[in-house]
């Protein structure tokens, strides 16, 4: 097999992967791999305004997003290669890529981990019945309707009531698809304060809290699914011909696990610190692979934040001391970075990203280690499940990265 | 529908068998490989559905069993042990992946502690003989993320896991490649018997054939029942199960079964033949012989044994679910008869062993027909066996294959991800004796979508390459 080397390998071509090769192209040789066949991650199909705040200080659509950072990939001097798939390792720092011109090792002085998360299947969420077409997630139905230019359906029901699932909606509503209800199993919509309410009105979408979909039903095409309502138990019969599955994210940390790096049970991500380096030497995770799932623009600052980290390997070769594990506590469910490392510093944009199960207005958040209380905020911004709750590092200023584990929650 | 009257100048097959699963190709491809009066057997093989094994030999356990366990001097106990021989044989040439993973049969209480000694020697009964029991820290020892409380087992080294997918197609391409007519959506609605030839009339038109063979699975008594007998209902019986993701694979290497006792079946968990990990099934049953639905009972029961069984595997992601029907009747037996009169030849009640036994059955059949007085012997002139493109985790597929790819670019091309499947694959598929009508076709031949994500990433795109071809085919009229 033939090899190819360079000083930064990166594998996954979105806006965390883009945005570290921008950054470390312009000193260093970078090769971005990526399995699809162009460049940009999830922002190529998901066609509608919302992406680049807080990175490009410009807010555009996903497709011209992704472009722009394609672009300045390029230009830094990032070799980009397209449907080249990396498939398992070769050696602490080398992969074994599949691509239309041959099956090749890649190695790196530095690799990146930048590969994104997925929505669960409706089979991962065990939901049982028929086995019919129109059955989506909502990257499915964004590749159909945005790149393939398909339509869904005509009445769909959307599972899930977070960020992503409105994407899903606008996406359904430009496809001629009407959305005839949202189903969430929260108590109250997992975006209800800033979005619920007034996308509501816009989209004049149904959202029933509190229930599930119990049962997809239809043969060849769906032709509805039964809703249980978990505060009485009753079900009833939605009829529809599209059911898409939103939200409940899983990162595809196949290499990962291949590669026997430390899991985060929590976020199912690579368990890495504040410098983003994961348990393997001069092997870093960005993006949604570690925190499923936050903004574009977010994932795209890790790859700004991971460049000086990366630098610092590639000229000392200097490898973190063990550090303490950072848990997160009910009602929250991931917390990320989940690693408190010496020399590590502080995070990108120096927050700790936390999810959550349920909704609280006032959050006191509390961090404690080995039995004492080592840092309280009060923060002026709500928790809610679907979207990810960010909290200033310096909560964890007094923590000991030598010390036991150190869990976040709430008072 | 068309009148029973035969077209005039239309082609009688000298046998015509109705239903294309396992058993239906098996056959198929054994008849079409004989010659009667100096001239090949003409063969017809009439599917209700768009594809072959689209039935019960798609949704199974995918088990080739040695037969240890069957009710000994069983028909289907015969039949199982010669065709866990046969297809073993057939499998290397065809490249149908077989891993020879083995089993544990892993006793949990006192009861079935006490019942596998027993099991032991049913399966020497059996001819079996290379079963070996042992004690728990043993079991511990080849499994070791068993859940705890295993009292001992009884290891059955040659239960094999196989591709009942590629089993299929194999059969019935090379069936299709020595002669053999594949009448696809052909679904029979009527026979007529008449004094020479026997009328059958389909949905799609008729059919005219000296023999009948009924290889109807779950329409094995309906169709009896159009000939005018009355000797067994098939009574559907449900299996759900739960495949967990490729990641969990690590976590078993054997096929872990429960000990049949008095109070029923247990699940099991086993390795799949794509590297998944697969628990079930349940077994229930039930009306209507379509439903394949999956329910929140079965899962709840899955997913309550699994914990007990393996606590690590329910850690692990949910990959995909899905049901099958046995065709389980009121006899414990496989129901096989040769009527002379009707020159009609029943194959019913094939329930949970039909994919190992499937080659047994061919053959037993045409000893059956050899008994009514057809002397058939062997033809010659054969095509070769096809070979089958491997869809097997375990064995050289083309995205991990460098000759090939540098070969042909379209092997480096890979378009489902999870399941690494490549272009080439897709488009050798697509080209092939029998190429897809569907995206679950598809899914069969490749595992294109089968994988973890389900199609959030591929969906679209693999969705787009079989429609285009659909279209072509459609178009240029060469569609079958
Ligand atoms: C429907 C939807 C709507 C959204 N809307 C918004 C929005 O309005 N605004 C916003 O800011 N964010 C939005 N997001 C979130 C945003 O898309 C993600 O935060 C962002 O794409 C994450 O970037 P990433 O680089 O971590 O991963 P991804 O964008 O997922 O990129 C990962 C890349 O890695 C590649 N890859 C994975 N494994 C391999 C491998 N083994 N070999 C080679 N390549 C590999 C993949 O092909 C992919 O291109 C939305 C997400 C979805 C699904
Ligand atoms: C859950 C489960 C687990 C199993 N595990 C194993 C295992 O591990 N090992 C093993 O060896 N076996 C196993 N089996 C059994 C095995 O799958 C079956 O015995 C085998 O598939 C039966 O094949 P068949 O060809 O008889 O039936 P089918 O596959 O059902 O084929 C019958 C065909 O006939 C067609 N048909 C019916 N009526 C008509 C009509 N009127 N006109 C035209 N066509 C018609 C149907 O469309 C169908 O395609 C399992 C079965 C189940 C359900």
């Amino acid at each position: 097999m033939s090899t190819l080397h360079a000083d930064v390998v990166v594998v996954g071509a979105g806006p965390a992967g883009l945005t570290a090769a921008r950054e470390l192209g312009r000193d260093r040789s970078v090769i971005v791999l990526d399995r699809e066949t162009h460049a940009g991650g999830i922002p190529r199909h998901s066609d509608h305004l919302g992406y680049g705040a807080r990175d490009l200080r410009r807010v555009t659509s996903g497709p011209a997003y992704a472009r722009r950072l394609v672009a300045l990939a390029r230009d830094a001097g990032a070799d980009i290669r397209t449907e080249a798939t990396a498939t398992g390792w070769s050696g602490e720092r080398g992969l074994e890529v599949t691509s239309p011109h041959g099956r090749i090792v890649v190695t790196g002085g530095a690799v990146l981990l930048a590969t994104g998360a997925r929505e669960r299947p409706r089979s991962a969420r065990l939901v049982p019945g028929d086995r019919p077409s129109g059955v989506l997630t909502t990257g499915l139905l964004q590749n159909l309707v945005h790149l393939q230019h398909r339509s869904p359906g005509r009445r769909a029901v959307v599972v899930g009531a977070e960020l992503v699932s409105w994407s899903a909606v606008l996406t359904l509503r430009e496809a001629g698809t009407e959305t005839v209800l949202m189903t969430t199993e929260h108590e109250r919509g997992e975006t209800w304060s800033a979005l619920r309410a007034g996308a509501r009105l816009a989209l004049r979408v149904p959202v029933t809290t509190r229930t599930q979909v119990v049962r997809v039903i239809g043969k060849d095409v769906v032709e509805g699914v039964e809703i249980r309502n978990l505060r009485t138990g009753r079900t009833r019969v939605v009829a529809c011909d599209v059911v898409v599955f939103t939200g409940d994210w899983i990162p595809d940390h196949e290499l990962v696990r291949l590669g026997g790096i430390d899991l985060d049970p929590a976020t199912k991500g690579p368990r890495v610190d504040a410098a983003l380096r994961t348990s393997r030497a001069g092997v870093f995770a960005v993006g949604n692979v570690v925190h499923p799932v936050d903004t574009a623009d977010v994932a795209a600052l890790d790859g700004r934040h991971v460049a000086d980290h990366v630098r610092r390997w590639l000229d000392s070769g200097a490898t973190p001391e063990p550090g303490a594990r950072i848990v997160a506590e009910a009602p929250f469910r991931w917390v990320a970075p989940s690693l408190l490392s010496a020399g590590a510093g502080a995070p990108s944009r120096r927050r700790l990203l936390l999810w959550a199960d349920d909704v609280r207005t006032v959050p006191r958040v509390v961090a404690r280690q080995d039995g004492r209380e080592v840092g309280r905020r009060s923060l002026p911004w709500s928790v809610a499940p679907g979207r990810v709750f960010r909290v200033p590092w310096s909560l964890l200023e007094k923590a000991d990265p030598r010390g036991g584990d150190i869990g976040v929650g709430l008072l | 529908m068309r009148e029973p009257a035969t077209e005039s100048g239309a082609h009688v097959y000298d046998v015509a068998i109705v239903g294309a699963g396992i058993v239906g190709c098996a056959v198929a491809r054994e008849l079409s490989g004989l010659e009667v009066d100096g001239r090949p057997l003409s063969v017809a093989l009439l599917e209700a559905r768009g594809d072959v094994g689209d039935a019960t030999s798609k949704a199974n356990t995918a088990i080739l069993h040695t037969g240890f366990d069957a009710t000994p001097g069983t028909l289907e106990s015969r039949l199982v042990r010669r065709g866990c021989e046969l297809l073993s044989a057939y499998a290397l040439p065809a490249g149908i992946p077989v891993e020879r993973v083995g089993a544990v049969l892993v006793a949990w209480d006192d009861e079935q502690l006490a019942a596998l000694p027993k099991l032991a020697a049913k399966a020497v009964a059996n001819g079996y003989e290379h079963g070996a029991l042992i004690d728990a820290d043993e079991v511990y020892a080849r499994l070791p993320h068993l859940g705890t409380g295993a009292l001992g087992g009884l290891v059955i080294p040659d239960e094999s896991i196989i591709c009942s997918w590629t089993t299929a197609l194999a059969f019935a391409t090379e069936a299709v490649r020595r002669g053999a007519d594949l009448l696809l959506r052909h679904e029979l609605v009527e026979v007529h018997v008449g004094a020479d030839t026997t009328l059958l009339v389909t949905g799609a038109g008729t059919v005219e054939a000296r023999w009948l063979v009924n290889a109807a699975g779950l329409g094995a008594d309906r169709m009896d029942r159009l000939l005018g007998h009355d000797r067994f209902t098939v009574v559907p019986r449900r299996g759900e199960l739960i495949v967990f993701d490729k990641l969990a694979r690590a976590l078993v290497d054997h096929i872990v079964l429960p000990v049949p006792t008095a109070r029923g079946k247990g699940v099991l968990v086993s390795p799949t033949i794509y590297g998944n990990v697969m628990l079930g099934p349940t077994s229930e049953n039930i009306e209507d012989r379509t439903d394949t639905s999956t329910t929140e009972s079965g899962f709840e029961l899955l997913v309550g044994k699994g914990r007990a069984l393996m606590p690590a595997l329910l850690d692990e992601e949910v990959t995909a679910t899905y049901a099958g029907l046995r065709a389980a009747t009121e006899h414990d037996d496989y129901v096989v008869d040769v009527d002379a009169a009707q020159r009609y030849l029943l194959l019913g009640g094939i329930r949970s062993t039909g994919l190992t036994a499937s080659m047994a059955i061919a053959e037993h059949a045409v000893e059956l027909l050899a008994s009514q007085g057809i002397a058939t012997i062997p033809r010659r002139d054969l095509p070769p066996v096809p070979r089958m493109p491997n869809i097997g985790e375990a064995f050289p597929r083309p995205y991990a294959d460098a000759r090939r790819i540098a070969g042909d670019a379209d092997y480096g091309r890979v378009v489902c991800f999870c399941e690494r499947v490549t272009r080439g694959e897709v488009r050798d598929a697509l080209a092939s004796t029998i190429p897809p009508s569907d995206i679950d076709g598809l899914r069969r031949r490749t595992r294109a979508l089968m994988g973890r994500c389900q199609g959030f990433y591929c969906g679209a795109e693999v969705a787009r390459l079989l429609e285009d071809d659909l279209g072509r085919r459609t178009t240029s009229g060469g569609a079958s």
